[in-house]
């Protein structure tokens, strides 16, 4: 997955976008802070979001945590993989950790998300 | 935040810290899960500097200590250990310990870092006769090694023999390179493993030492806390406090109702009254955490709380612990846990969760 083709926000979701279709994930400084990933409440198929609507949670250890979705748009699949190995989003979320996809209906949405250099920036603000 | 004498080794592992009890303490070294597994197949290493040590020494030590702490104490040989409790004047948990008998006229006392000046002060403000008290606890570091492994570890650091000859709940002195430790097989994952206590100049060294062989990994507070969770082991703060008496949580073996001791009027009262909860262990139908806080509905009425959830990594489910109506409280029974938002079905088991430690 080349990191530089996504969008960042500010929660930490990456979104990759193919024509009417986005993959959404979380990035590898989400992950880090969550720690040990037990378990996903995925989104439902079909289930028709706008963007920042809490669209799955994400429980480890430590805490649970909600993610956003960075798009509007209805979600027409869902990672199976994670119900029953949902650390793969520690060990790889940019790609066997993708948690769903959405056919878009706001594409220009993602203009107000950052680049791969602004979240960088944005994480080292951060610190 | 205090620190203790590894702190230096924490950082230069890159572990996760985490304010714990006013400690800057490791949560994980490379994830908890890992660390918890490492655990129970072959050795963890913990830094426990931040638990107490009190020393109650004179000729009234023993009698003092049988009138201060739940568990008998007038028939411990010297180097035997005890799991007990502090009890307040209303019979309630102040704290866990354990009761270490050096000889008759010399106990060590083992308590939780969170309690260690409300302890000193109880102790201290009852204790009478020819005997006198000392908090050694910024003095003495604690390093748990626990584990499989951790017999085969200790007996090329300490001798052989001399392992293989501390039964369960007791303990030896022995020298390891410069240092004098106090050597006991206790420890609160549920795997053999030993307690070492030694003066805490020597920390930095015995860590090094300990992490040269291959068996031994570093293990954090937060595989510490899913390793006792496991085997149902009360957390105190958590699942005791001043408000439970040993019964209610299940732990009435720790307490010896033959002796006089302080809060046991209080706790025969309590007994009378008792109606109430238990706590019980439960095992989720899944991965989704019942955090401390949710309720309990068993067919559909209210009947507790939980004061313990966590991840299991061994069963690969949520587990916890939960005070439960005495009625409700069965071998297999079913439960819906809810925090108003989220539901979650389990089954209540006795402990330890884990079968067959």
């Amino acid at each position: 997955m080349n990191l530089k083709e996504l969008k960042y926000t500010k929660d930490h979701e990456w979104v990759k976008l193919q024509g009417e279709e986005a993959v959404i994930g979380i990035t590898d400084h989400a992950q880090s802070e969550l720690g040990d990933i037990t378990f996903i409440d995925l989104p439902r198929l079909g289930q028709k979001v706008k963007q920042s609507d809490g669209i799955a949670t994400i429980e480890s250890v430590k805490a649970a945590s909600e993610v956003y979705s960075p798009v509007s748009g209805e979600v027409f699949s869902v990672n199976d993989t994670l119900v029953d190995a949902p650390e793969t989003v520690n060990t790889s979320p940019y790609e066997d950790g993708w948690i769903c996809k959405i056919s878009v209906s706001g594409a220009k949405e993602l203009d107000g998300l950052m680049d791969h250099a602004g979240y960088e920036e944005y994480l080292r603000e951060l610190k | 935040m205090k620190r203790t004498a590894l702190f230096e080794k924490h950082i230069s592992l890159g572990a996760k810290m985490v304010d714990f009890a006013g400690w800057d303490m490791p949560v994980y070294y490379t994830g908890i899960i890992e660390e918890h597994l490492h655990t129970r197949s072959l050795a963890g290493l913990f830094d426990i500097c931040h638990m107490g040590e009190f020393f109650i020494e004179g000729k009234d030590a023993s009698k003092e200590v049988e009138r201060l702490v739940s568990c008998r104490i007038a028939d411990m040989p010297d180097g035997k250990c005890r799991y007990g409790f502090l009890l307040s004047r209303d019979g309630g948990i102040m704290d866990d310990l354990i009761v270490f008998k050096i000889s008759q006229n010399e106990f060590m006392i083992v308590v939780n870092a969170g309690t260690i000046g409300k302890d000193s002060s109880w102790i201290s403000g009852n204790i009478k006769g020819d005997v006198s008290f000392f908090d050694r606890s910024g003095s003495i570091a604690k390093i748990d090694v626990q584990g499989p492994s951790s017999p085969s570890v200790m007996g090329r650091l300490a001798g052989k023999e001399a392992i293989e000859n501390i039964g369960r709940y007791s303990f030896i002195n022995v020298k390891i390179g410069p240092a004098d430790v106090l050597l006991a097989r206790t420890g609160y994952t549920g795997e053999i493993g030993y307690e070492l206590f030694f003066d805490a100049g020597y920390a930095s060294g015995m860590w090094d030492s300990l992490m040269r062989f291959d068996e031994i990994k570093p293990v954090g507070l937060g595989a510490r806390d899913t390793l006792r969770l496991e085997m149902g082991y009360p957390l105190y703060g958590s699942d005791i406090c001043e408000q439970v008496d040993p019964f209610e949580a299940g732990l009435g073996r720790f307490v010896y109702m033959d002796k006089d001791f302080i809060g046991k009027e209080a706790l025969l009262a309590r007994i009378e009254k008792e109606d109430k909860k238990i706590l019980m262990g439960f095992e989720c139908d899944g991965r989704r955490i019942a955090r401390h806080g949710f309720r309990i509905e068993v067919e559909g009425i209210e009947s507790g709380v939980v004061t313990s959830g966590g991840f299991s990594p061994s069963l690969k489910k949520a587990i916890g612990l939960c005070y439960v109506d005495k009625k409700a409280a069965y071998e297999g029974g079913k439960i819906i846990l809810t925090d108003g938002n989220i539901s979650i079905e389990a089954k209540l088991t006795r402990t330890p969760i884990l079968k067959n430690k």
